[in-house]
């Protein structure tokens, strides 16, 4: 059990105990006030967020794997190559060791899959109550490949839309867990650092105009954003949609919208017309590629976001709105 | 054939019919398909798809909500209840309003997850809010024997649950609607059978069908409607494969062991005799609303809603004045608005380009 520490002898243990031995590298050994890093470049893109998940761990992940992977995504949609993260814990009271091991431990391979390190963290203990297990907040620093210029403005009308994947299957697996809504069914979270399948896109230099990760608010709110960012219109072919059978499934018996459902190893990218069958071709030999499809194409400036339905109609995509909760009936 | 091929086919076969009539579907998930698939863009403009009382959070009572608000005051009381219901306005907070003020209210999904709270708090009292219509009602029925079986002392049910056939007829009762036809509930008519709308043909002349929740089910059963028009109205079962004629009968009867026929409060059609759901005085210990001793304030309603006429089919959503405006999902002032399967709600998230 982790006890609540003055940031002495406790923090000392967790720091070469556990720490180092799983993020350890010549620039985090130092233990230095902070990390000082080599960039070959000037352009560096920077990140952070924090991942406050509940449960901590779940089909396909746990909140660290989801703490690097999120930051190293976060460089990766930017057309950067992430290179250094730091880490900060914020860890309650009593939260098991063990847990925190095995949290760190797939931190360390994760960021070893990608390719990144931890350069720089910090620990801070906090008493029962005062936060929820453990709390990580990751940021992250990547060299911009100067090939490119990938923006969430830089949609143009008849670009073609992909999805690197099938959708929802973070947020649905997450939802399954939660307390009060357990339901069981063959779900698993698609979390994955999907660095290495962007730089693949990276030969495709100016035709990559926009990759984001759809993750909280789902494809519904990163198509909203691109389009009102990029000044222009969507239409989306409801057909050419990838969903595994289970979540769909899901989504029917709980009245959700699987565009609203968070995903963690999945991308859309906008991307030139002439180019988008060869991305498709590069995207599924990749593992975290395999099941890209095209779902529709940039039109005209209207900013909206269109579903065009099995049946013929149109209706808008809209951004979700308050919880996720089930319907009743 | 093709399921695509099949909707064309039903499109251009209700095409063909040049006069106007308007169907109401009394069903939430019906509206949501209605809206969710586009189906007014499809329909010719002579075909008016109206959305009946069919949501069970909408039609919940300003009175039911801040019933439910005031056991969740109740110090170290949990209150259970399923999600749509949590945001829903009553007269002067929401549930989620009283979450946030640090009230200990759960969302669950089924009835036996309020049981297994109840199980791991022993010296607490839980309590389920309990709405939707025949179509959740005898999981309420099941859970209350599940809690006597187990001796469960500290577990009792707020019983808002509604029934489908009485509103109908109330709603009749109110006047000429101009309805030509009811698409009637796939679920609701799982539980009750196909019989239990007879009297909407015979008393008031009429027709309905039964129908599932696809595309080709919901324009399968508007295309019998409209030929009902000349040949006349009865009540179509075009949900075979779910609905037989007498029901569920497991489930019917777990009801009937369990709760009887009460008045009930519905927004927007007032008190309707013998349409909700009250738990027998047999199994009275677990009836919250005779456990506890509340008080009420007079509940207020909220000015300038249109949430009673649009249930009942007089109006579109987008004819209330603060549709979109000063009521959107993220700021609800109606229960329409809250609920994903409310008019208002699925009016407003799927609209049309």
């Amino acid at each position: 059990m982790i006890g609540h520490g003055g940031g002495g002898r406790l923090s000392q243990q967790l720091i070469s105990n556990l720490f180092l031995k799983y993020f350890g590298n010549p620039i985090l050994n130092s233990l230095e006030d902070a990390a000082i890093v080599m960039l070959p470049q000037h352009k560096i893109a920077f990140t952070t967020d924090s991942y406050v998940v509940t449960p901590r761990f779940f089909p396909g992940g746990n909140i660290g794997k989801l703490a690097v992977c999120g930051t190293v995504n976060d460089l990766a949609m930017r057309g950067a190559l992430p290179l250094y993260l730091s880490v900060g814990f914020i860890i309650e009271e009593g939260l098991p060791i063990t847990e925190l091991e095995d949290i760190v431990r797939s931190m360390a391979e994760t960021a070893s899959t990608a390719g990144v390190q931890i350069v720089t963290g910090d620990t801070k203990v906090v008493g029962k109550g005062a936060a929820d297990g453990i709390y990580i907040n990751t940021a992250g620093i990547g060299i911009v490949d100067e090939t490119l210029n990938i923006s969430v403005a830089n949609a143009q009308p008849g670009d073609k839309v992909i999805i690197s994947g099938t959708i929802g299957d973070h947020g649905m697996t997450i939802l399954s867990l939660r307390e009060g809504l357990s339901f069981k069914a063959d779900l698993r979270s698609d979390c994955a650092p999907l660095n290495r399948l962007v730089k693949e896109l990276h030969r495709f230099s100016y035709d990559i105009h926009v990759l984001r990760d759809p993750t909280r608010g789902g494809v519904a709110s990163s198509l909203n954003e691109i389009a009102g960012s990029s000044n222009v219109g969507m239409i989306i072919d409801e057909t050419s949609l990838p969903f595994k059978p289970q979540v769909k499934a899901s989504c029917e018996l709980l009245g959700l919208d699987p565009l609203h459902l968070a995903n963690e190893g999945k991308f859309i990218a906008i991307v030139a017309e002439s180019v988008a069958d060869n991305v498709l071709e590069v995207l599924h030999s990749h593992e975290y590629g395999r099941d890209a499809v095209i779902i529709g194409k940039a039109t005209d400036s209207t900013r909206r976001v269109a579903l065009r339905t099995y049946i013929g109609s149109t209706r808008i995509i809209d951004i979700a709105s308050g919880e996720l909760l089930p319907r009743i009936c | 054939m093709h399921e695509v091929e099949l909707v064309q086919l039903l499109i251009s076969e209700i095409k063909k019919c040049g006069q106007p009539f308007a169907f109401m579907e009394v069903c939430g998930t019906h509206t949501m398909a209605i809206s969710r698939y586009g189906l007014r863009q499809v329909l010719p403009d002579n075909i008016k798809l109206l959305s009946g009382p069919g949501c069970p959070v909408c039609v919940t009572a300003n009175r039911d909500i801040d019933t439910a608000i005031t056991f969740a005051k109740i110090p170290g009381l949990i209150l259970t209840t399923f999600g749509d219901m949590i945001r829903v306005p009553g007269s002067k907070s929401s549930l989620a309003g009283e979450r946030a003020e640090g009230r200990d209210i759960r969302v669950i999904y089924s009835v036996l997850e309020a049981l297994e709270i109840a199980k791991q708090n022993p010296s607490r009292e839980v309590v389920f809010y309990a709405v939707g219509f025949e179509t959740t009602a005898p999981s309420t029925a099941f859970g209350i024997m599940e809690a006597s079986k187990a001796g469960l002392k500290n577990f009792s049910v707020i019983c808002m649950h509604k029934t489908l056939p009485n509103a109908l007829r109330a709603l009749l009762d109110t006047g000429d609607l101009g309805i030509n036809g009811f698409l009637l509930p796939g679920h609701v008519s799982a539980i009750i059978g196909a019989k239990g709308y007879a009297f909407l043909a015979k008393a008031y002349g009429i027709g309905g069908a039964i129908t599932g929740f696809e595309p080709i089910d919901i324009l399968g059963s508007i295309l019998k409607l409209i030929r009902q028009q000349t040949a006349g109205p009865v009540i179509e079962n075009e949900y075979r494969r779910v609905v037989k004629d007498n029901g569920n009968q497991a489930a019917l009867m777990g009801m009937q062991q369990v709760l009887t026929a009460c008045n009930s409060d519905w927004r927007g059609l007032g008190t309707i005799p013998c349409s909700g759901l009250a738990i027998k005085a047999d199994w009275q210990e677990y009836d919250a609303l005779r456990r506890f001793e509340i008080e009420l304030d007079e509940p207020v309603e909220h000015k300038g809603c249109s949430c009673g006429d649009i249930l009942r089919g007089i109006k579109l959503p987008a004819a209330c004045p603060m549709f979109g405006v000063a009521c959107t999902p993220e700021n609800p002032i109606g229960p329409c608005m809250v609920s994903s399967e409310g008019s208002c709600a699925a009016h407003y998230r799927y609209r049309e380009q």
